[in-house]
């Protein structure tokens, strides 16, 4: 699958998610985002770049309790629960967010 | 989280081989990493060429595989804060603690203090430590 990004071709798989990590930029992520159906806000983008810094250092996407628990610590208690982050992403924070923000699908998830 | 429904049980995993050159090492850690969700007492064994696996300063670029070593840092987040080194599988490849990554954890029950995962123990130690599991995965 390819996804169209202000005419260039990005090539995902048949999930969506992207296939090079490296073809990840804003526009991308604004683009997965708008085939998702979702808006992005600030709310969304802190979610999308924490899981980018998660990778960045550990390799992985974090399973949702993980990122829920690290997003509390990072962002506030109010933001660190799953109702806040199911509302920013309904299809699951794990999956979607990470979709948007170019990783992998998290380890664990089917 | 509370244990419902399910009885909590003690779970080993033993990793006894070199990290890369064959799927083992990493396969083993996606399987903790899923396996985590699930609320048990988890803890890992490394023994043999198994203590590679936690060495500092791995480099697989020569490899061309990835460096997967950073994400047992993450070990911690998970809730998996007991980990075992066979103190004469390092001594045997001279190695020690400190060419070891230092892995922790915070202690929810002690106001989230950052404390150490890795413990260096005998033969004799891992016998009794595999002994008190329920079950035991072999990597």
């Amino acid at each position: 699958m390819a996804l169209d990004v202000g005419g260039k071709s990005v090539e995902t798989d048949e999930e969506g998610y992207l296939t090079n990590r490296d073809d990840w930029d804003e526009e991308v992520a604004k683009a997965i985002a708008v085939a998702e159906g979702l808006d992005m806000s600030n709310n969304h983008w802190d979610v999308v770049n924490f899981l980018r810094e998660y990778y960045e250092e550990y390799q992985i996407a974090p399973a949702v309790r993980v990122l829920t628990k690290a997003i509390g610590k990072k962002l506030g208690k109010d933001k660190g629960n799953s109702k806040y982050l199911y509302e920013l992403f309904p299809y699951g924070p794990a999956k979607q967010a990470c979709k948007i923000a170019g990783l992998p699908k998290p380890t664990g998830c089917v | 989280m509370s244990d419902k429904g399910g009885t909590v049980k003690k779970l080993m995993y033993i990793n006894r081989k070199a990290p890369y050159g064959t799927i083992y090492a990493l396969e083993s850690l996606e399987v903790v990493l899923i396996g985590a969700a699930f609320d048990q007492n988890i803890s890992l064994a490394f023994i043999d060429d198994g203590v590679y696996q936690l060495a500092k300063g791995q480099n697989t670029e020569a490899l061309g595989v990835k460096n997967f070593s950073p994400t047992y840092k993450a070990l911690g987040d998970y809730d998996i804060n007991k980990i075992y080194v066979e103190k004469e599988s390092l001594q045997a490849r001279g190695l020690n603690q400190d060419d070891l990554m230092a892995l922790t954890y915070e202690d929810e029950d002690d106001d989230w203090a950052e404390k150490n995962s890795i413990h260096i123990v005998s033969t004799k130690e891992m016998s009794d430590i595999l002994e008190q599991q329920d079950v035991v995965f072999s990597f």
